[in-house]
C-alpha cells in the first residue's frame, strides 16, 4: 500500500489547520455561512437533512486494518456509532458536528487519510478495481496509477475550480469491476501488440440528470504520456466545459456537443504543448510509488482444497469468494447489504471486525467496492471458515453478491438534501420480498440499484433493474428501468413505463422477475434476457 | 401556517422558529405569518440558526405538521433509523 512522504503528510496536516481555523471563524461569526460553504464543501462537510455530513476520502477504496479501525473509532467517538460505504468507494459520517469537525480531520491525518476533494467542482477520489493486486485476470495492478493521479490532482491549481465535479477510474483488469466508462475519464490498463503496458482512455462517460457511455479518445496511451495527456483532457474541458448551465456542464456534454473525434483532436493539440511542460512523473518516481503496491509476500506451496463440509460456509465460498492469482488465496467479499439491513452501512463494531480480519488473515488490506461492500483482497484458502465464522458472527456474512437482495442504494430523502424520495426503506422492502437465498440464487446475477434522485448516486442507469425516485406533486415516486450495465458490457437502462409507489415498484419488479424465469435460456442472466427478447414481454406483464 | 426552520450552527440539527428561540421538536414550531422572511435573516445574522428556510406547513391534531415529505422527514430524523430520529412516530406520508 501507498504511505504518505514527507510532503503528503505535510499538506494534509497544514490542511487540517488551515480548516480548523476556518471553522473557528465561522463560530464566531467573522466568516458567513456563504463565506464558509465553500471551504467546508471542500473537506467534505456537507449540511444535510438532519445534520452536517462528513464524507472521507478512501483513495481507491484501498485501507490497511489500522485505517479502517480509525473509521470505527471516528463512528464511535464523533458520530452515531456507524458509517455509510458509498458507491464513489468512501465513507460518510452523517451525524457529525462542526465543532468536531478539524479534530476528526486531524485524526484521519494520522493515518494518512483525509476528506479533501470529495467535494466541490474539482477532481474527486480516484476509483479502481477493489480486486486490485489480487484479481486473477489483471494485466497489470491499477492502483500505482492511482496514486500517481491522486498527488497529481491533489490541490492541482488549475484544477480546482473545474466547470463541475469530476470523477476519474483506472483498471488494470479485462472485467470491468469500477465503471469506467460511466466517469469522466475512465482508464483501462492493456498491452500493445510490443508487450508494453499503456491505457484505453474513455471520457466522457457519466449518469446523472443526462447519462452517457464515455466513448474511447485514445487506444493506447503509453505510460510515459499519462499525466500530460490526462492534462491535457481536462485542460480543453476547463476551456470549453460549459459554465453557464449547471446541468450542461459535465464533460460529458462537451464531448456529446462537440463530438468524440473533434474532442480528441483538440486534446491530442493540447497534449502537443502539454508534452513540453515536464508534467509525467520521473521513471524513478513511478518505480517507487509502484514498489509500494508490490505483491505481498504470498506464501506458497498452500493447498487450494476448501473444507465444504458445513453446507452454510459453502453456500459462503460459491456467492462471496473469488478467484486469486495467487495459489492458495483467495478474493472475499464481505456483504454489507443483510436482509432489510440499509445499504453500505456498517456499525462500529463491524467495522473493528473487518480491520481485525483484514490485519489476521488478510495481509492488512481491505478495499470498498462500487456496490457497497468490503473486500480482503488477499485471504489464504486455508483461513476461509475462520473468517467466515467471524463474519457470521458479526452480521455480515449474508451470502447475495451480485444477487437481488445486493441492492445499491442512495442514502436518499431520509438523510440527503438533494433526494426527491426515499431509497432505503425501498430497498429494504425489495430485500424482503426476495428474502429467500435459494430464490435469489435461482435469479442469478441481478444488479438492482436504485437512486433517490436524477442526481444517479445510486447508480439506477447501469442496473439490470434501475430504480429512480422522483417527486410527483409531493408524493414519492418510483420510476423503473430495465438493460443497464456498468461492466465491460455497458449500457443504460430504459425506462419501462410509468411510475409507482413504494409497493407498486415492489410487486412490479416481482412482474418481471416472473417474465424473465418463464423466457430466459441457458445461463442467461436477467439482462441478457431483456436485451434478447425486449421490454415488450416486461411491459405487457406489469402494466396489462 | 408559515414555519421557519433550519439548522443549529454548531450541531447541524435540524430547529424549528418557536417564536422566541428554536427547538429541535417540529411540535414547538408556530406559525411566523409574514414575518417569517424577516426572522429568518435576523436569526442567521445573530447564528442562532443556520441556512434558515420559510416552509409551508398546516395545524393538524399531531401539531404543526409541514407539508413537503422532505420536512416531515427533517421533523422525524430517518425512517429507515427511527432509532436515531427526534420523533420517530411523526407522520411522515401525508394523512
Amino acid at each position: 500500500m501507498y504511505r504518505y512522504d514527507e510532503y503528503d503528510q505535510a499538506i494534509v496536516d497544514a490542511r487540517v489547520e488551515e480548516f480548523r481555523d476556518q471553522v473557528n471563524r465561522r463560530l464566531s461569526g467573522e466568516m458567513s455561512e456563504d463565506q464558509f460553504k465553500p471551504l467546508r464543501l471542500m473537506n467534505g462537510l456537507y449540511l444535510q437533512l438532519h445534520a452536517y455530513m462528513l464524507r472521507v476520502a478512501v483513495p481507491y477504496g484501498t485501507m490497511s486494518g489500522k485505517q479502517m479501525r480509525m473509521l470505527a473509532h471516528i463512528a464511535r467517538k464523533y458520530d452515531r456509532d456507524y458509517g455509510h460505504f458509498t458507491t464513489r468507494q468512501n465513507i460518510q459520517y452523517n451525524w457529525i458536528e462542526l465543532k468536531d469537525a478539524a479534530d476528526i480531520l486531524a485524526e484521519l491525518a494520522t493515518v494518512e487519510m483525509h476528506a479533501i476533494q470529495t467535494s466541490g467542482n474539482c477532481i474527486r477520489n480516484i476509483s479502481s478495481d477493489q480486486y486490485a493486486g489480487a484479481a486473477a485476470d489483471e494485466v497489470a495492478d491499477p492502483r500505482p496509477w492511482a496514486e500517481l493521479l491522486r498527488q497529481w490532482s491533489t490541490f492541482h491549481p488549475e484544477f480546482s475550480y473545474l466547470p463541475r465535479k469530476f470523477k476519474i477510474a483506472v483498471i488494470g483488469a479485462e472485467e470491468d469491476r469500477a465503471a469506467i466508462q460511466l466517469h469522466d475519464i475512465g482508464l483501462q490498463i492493456r498491452k500493445n501488440d510490443a508487450g508494453e503496458i499503456g491505457f484505453r482512455v474513455f471520457v466522457g462517460g457519466g449518469m446523472g440528470r443526462t447519462p452517457m457511455i464515455g466513448p474511447v479518445v485514445r487506444d493506447f496511451l503509453p505510460t510515459a504520456d499519462f499525466l500530460s495527456y490526462i492534462e491535457a483532457c481536462l485542460r480543453v474541458y476547463n476551456r470549453y466545459g460549459r459554465r453557464d448551465n449547471l446541468y450542461k456542464a459535465r464533460i460529458k456534454i462537451l464531448v456529446h456537443e462537440i463530438g468524440r473525434d473533434e474532442y480528441a483532436r483538440q486534446v491530442e493539440e493540447e497534449f502537443l504543448h502539454t508534452k513540453t511542460l515536464g508534467l509525467d512523473a520521473p521513471q524513478a518516481e513511478v518505480d517507487r510509488i509502484a514498489a509500494m503496491f508490490a505483491p505481498p509476500a504470498f506464501e506458497t506451496g498452500l493447498s487450494d482444497e476448501i473444507d465444504r463440509s458445513d453446507p452454510d460456509f459453502a453456500l459462503w465460498v460459491d456467492q462471496q469468494v473469488k478467484a486469486h492469482k495467487a495459489p492458495g488465496y483467495a478474493i472475499v467479499n464481505i456483504s454489507l447489504k443483510p436482509t432489510v439491513g440499509i445499504p453500505g452501512d456498517a456499525s462500529s463494531a463491524q467495522i473493528d471486525v473487518m480491520a481485525d480480519l483484514a490485519e489476521r488473515y488478510g495481509l492488512d488490506e481491505l478495499r470498498v467496492t462500487h456496490a457497497q461492500n468490503i473486500v480482503l483482497p488477499h485471504v489464504k484458502k486455508a483461513d476461509l471458515y475462520a473468517v467466515w465464522q467471524a463474519l457470521d458472527a458479526a452480521g455480515l456474512a449474508t451470502p447475495n453478491l451480485d444477487l437481488i437482495g445486493d441492492i445499491i442504494a442512495c442514502p436518499g430523502l431520509d438523510y440527503c438534501a438533494l433526494a426527491n424520495a426515499r431509497s432505503i426503506p425501498l430497498a429494504q422492502k425489495i430485500a424482503k420480498r426476495f428474502e429467500s437465498l435459494d430464490r435469489q440464487r435461482d435469479l442469478g446475477e441481478l444488479k438492482l440499484k436504485i437512486s433517490g434522485c436524477i442526481n444517479a448516486c445510486g447508480h439506477h442507469h447501469a442496473g439490470h433493474i434501475g430504480i429512480l425516485g422522483v417527486d410527483r406533486k409531493g408524493e414519492e415516486n418510483y420510476q423503473l428501468s430495465f438493460g443497464g450495465s456498468a461492466a465491460a458490457d455497458t449500457s443504460l437502462a430504459k425506462i419501462v413505463g410509468p411510475g409507482f409507489d413504494e409497493d407498486g415498484i415492489v410487486d412490479a419488479i416481482e412482474k418481471a422477475v416472473g417474465v424473465y424465469k418463464t423466457l430466459r435460456e441457458g445461463g442467461e442472466r436477467f439482462v441478457d434476457t431483456y436485451r434478447r427478447v425486449g421490454e415488450a414481454p416486461f411491459k405487457e406483464a406489469i402494466y396489462g | 401556517m408559515r414555519i421557519v426552520t433550519g439548522n443549529d450552527l454548531v450541531t447541524g440539527a435540524v430547529t424549528w422558529w418557536t417564536g422566541n428561540g428554536w427547538s429541535v421538536h417540529v411540535a414547538d414550531a408556530v406559525d411566523a405569518g409574514h414575518e417569517a422572511e424577516a426572522i429568518a435573516a435576523v436569526e442567521e445574522a445573530a447564528r442562532r440558526v443556520n441556512g434558515p428556510v420559510v416552509i409551508e406547513g398546516m395545524m393538524t391534531d399531531a401539531g404543526p405538521t409541514p407539508a413537503h415529505i422532505k420536512d416531515r422527514i427533517r421533523a422525524s430524523g430517518p425512517t429507515c433509523r427511527q432509532d436515531l430520529g427526534i420523533r420517530p412516530d411523526f407522520q411522515i406520508e401525508k394523512a
